[in-house]
């Protein structure tokens, strides 16, 4: 079931969360929203469940072409996963899962035998089916994170939601479960959307990437198109580490830095231009690739790869991330002096001169 | 490699341990105190009770004017313990559960009863209701007694126990918060399925312990039902009152056995406390 969003605006008060969001869920995708706090994503997220309301008279909301805004929560059947679960304490596992079941009216109830059937089945889902006696407070993180999602698949959601899904876990439990949620989403194929300020977990697990700041949409695409070409400044800088520098582009080079180096742009103009520490290649003497000249600050080895703070001739301090076996190579000491080879560049011209 | 050094044998000790005396010392006064306040008084009240044998106890508490203050205490609590708990959850829900002008205001007017003395409750009544009060000319009128009365004492009783379901419920619902409700809601639950399924489920040890604390109240009122009583024997006396009058009398067993009743009760009242407290960790 595809979602699509037309212009929601909601405000809390003065405060605007979402301006003139539109976007479009197509069937059986898995999309993140992606955001820091504050950007609007959960709310976004509430509004497409039904929890909150867009503001009147801003946009529709409508799931495979039936116009949702005016469904109540309940009606609009979406699965919704809460950030710190919200599993009712006081039911066991299996009441848990059964509750979108057993509220149903009369008429549309399935039988007890058949509520056993699907609960069991939802628990196996979640590899969950020994615990079904247990009450919420007697399980892990992980386990009632799976609690949470096997109650909201129970009322077979048209789309499934949810709110930072891995956010209260530790960095071990997370790895594994959204692997497994990749994995879950692929055979269920419901439409879902997930809320995280993590890009590793957008990018790891979405098919699709929504980039939210400030109540607006900055950029909508696969993973790699996020990372690899980012349509803002901002998209550049929250999707990884980035080092920053202020410049100045021609037609066909950009220049920053005390350097010059190739480049697409079309534009001339100031500039920001933006290096990921990945893509910042050190060496001991000029090699004729152009580079400028920066002194090591700092040398730490952080787990598989190591950073390197530098400080460029120019006065800025940039960091840049290589092998141990590159930087055992290069013998690097703390106030040595090197070469820095920027291998790929972002440039972002600041206003457009012809 | 080095074993850690692990603290000595005489470094085991908490810093926080007194001496043996201390503690003994401090058990001591705490049992002589209690024993001396609370035990012997409660003793008392069942041997002046039983003074003069059981078949004077059995007389006292038979009495009809006596019976009718039983009466009377129990039908009171039947009306104002299932209302309060009423308004109480209702009062509890609305400010734990939602934002609104004017709630603060609301959580300190619950409060209100326990801050003024049950003399100012009962007067309040009088006031309202009493032949000169603001309604008393109408309520005469139309025949209506409610001041020295039983709807007076009932409606002293409510306000005075008022708080006790609100307060105990106020601090665990606003712990809780609504995720869980609106878990339900996007579930399918409507309003009530919500309510009965999940809030009221949720508290529902809070609740059972704030109907105990009120009912105990409720039984045990003097002060504000004294006030809007009249002290009309065998009509619009409650047992504390009753147990008053006939102590003024010096007829000392038959308060004591009344009072020896209110007594029970407390101690009844104590002992379902202290099972929800076990029950709701």
């Amino acid at each position: 079931m595809s979602i699509e969003l037309t212009d929601i605006t909601k405000t809390f008060g003065s405060f605007v969360a979402l301006r003139n969001v539109s976007l479009t869920v197509p069937d059986g995708e898995l999309v993140a929203l992606l955001g820091p706090s504050g950007s609007g994503k959960t709310t976004l997220l509430r509004i497409i469940a039904g929890l909150e309301q867009p503001d009147p008279g801003s946009g529709s909301i409508r799931f495979h072409d039936e116009d949702v805004a005016g469904h109540r929560v309940g009606h609009r059947r979406v699965g919704f996963v809460f950030q710190h679960y919200a599993l009712f304490r006081h039911m066991s596992v299996f009441e848990n899962v059964a509750f979108g079941l057993r509220v149903r009216p009369r008429a549309a109830r399935p039988s007890e035998h058949e509520i056993r059937t699907k609960v069991g089945s939802l628990l196996r889902l979640v590899q969950l089916d020994g615990l079904s006696d247990r009450q919420p407070h007697h399980l892990s993180g992980g386990q009632r994170q799976r609690v949470a999602l096997a109650r909201a698949l129970a009322i077979e959601p048209r789309v499934l939601l949810l709110d930072e899904p891995f956010g209260a876990l530790d960095a071990k439990v997370r790895q594994e479960l959204r692997r497994w949620l990749r994995r879950l989403h692929d055979e269920l194929n419901v439409s879902s959307v997930f809320v995280t300020h993590d890009q590793d977990e957008a990018l790891e697990v979405a098919d699709r990437v929504v980039v939210m700041n400030q109540g607006g949409v900055e950029q909508v695409g696969c993973p790699d198109e996020v990372f690899h070409r980012p349509r803002t400044e901002f998209v550049m800088s929250f999707l990884g580490n980035v080092n920053r520098f202020r410049g100045r582009a021609e037609v066909g080079r950009v220049s920053f830095a005390n350097v010059a180096v190739e480049h697409d742009s079309a534009l001339a103009g100031d500039a920001s231009v933006f290096v990921r520490p990945q893509d910042v290649e050190i060496e001991t003497t000029p090699n004729g690739a152009p580079g400028f000249k920066a002194t090591v600050l700092r040398v730490h080895s952080a787990g598989p790869s190591v950073q390197v703070e530098l400080l460029a001739e120019s006065g800025e301090t940039l960091l840049a991330e290589l092998s141990h076996e590159r930087c055992g190579a290069l013998d690097l000491r703390r106030g040595g002096s090197v070469v820095v080879v920027p291998r790929r560049v972002k440039v972002f011209v600041d206003r457009r001169e012809a | 490699m080095a074993a850690p050094t692990g603290p000595t044998p005489a470094a085991t000790r908490s810093a926080v341990t007194e001496p043996a005396w201390i503690k003994w010392l401090l058990i001591a006064v705490s049992i002589g105190f209690l024993g001396a306040f609370l035990f012997v008084p409660l003793v008392s009240v069942f041997t002046e009770a039983l003074r003069k044998g059981f078949g004077a106890y059995l007389d006292g508490v038979r009495d009809p004017s006596a019976l009718a203050a039983i009466t009377l205490t129990l039908v009171t609590a039947a009306i104002a313990v299932p209302l309060n708990l009423v308004f109480g959850v209702a009062a509890a829900w609305a400010i734990a559960k939602f934002r609104f002008p004017g709630r603060s205001v609301l959580v300190s007017l619950i409060d209100l009863p326990f801050a003024v003395s049950p003399v100012i409750s009962g007067l309040v009544f009088v006031l309202l209701f009493g032949l000169q009060g603001w309604l008393g000319p109408w309520l005469s009128r139309h025949d209506i007694s409610v001041v020295f009365a039983v709807p007076g004492i009932v409606l002293a009783t409510l306000f005075v126990t008022f708080p006790f379901v609100a307060r105990e419920l106020i601090p665990l619902m606003q712990e809780q918060g609504t995720e869980e409700e609106q878990a339900a809601l996007v579930l399918g639950a409507g309003g009530w399925q919500t309510f009965w399924r999940v809030t009221l489920p949720n508290v529902k040890w809070a609740l059972l312990y704030g109907v105990i604390l009120c009912n105990a109240r409720a039984m045990g009122e003097f002060g504000a039902v004294s006030v809007v009583s009249g002290h009309i024997r065998g009509q619009t006396n409650t047992m504390p009152l009753h147990v008053e009058i006939l102590y003024n009398e010096y007829n000392f067993v038959a308060a004591f056995a009344v009072a020896s009743l209110l007594t029970l009760l407390a101690l009844v009242t104590l002992g379902l406390k202290s099972l929800i407290e076990a029950r709701s960790l």
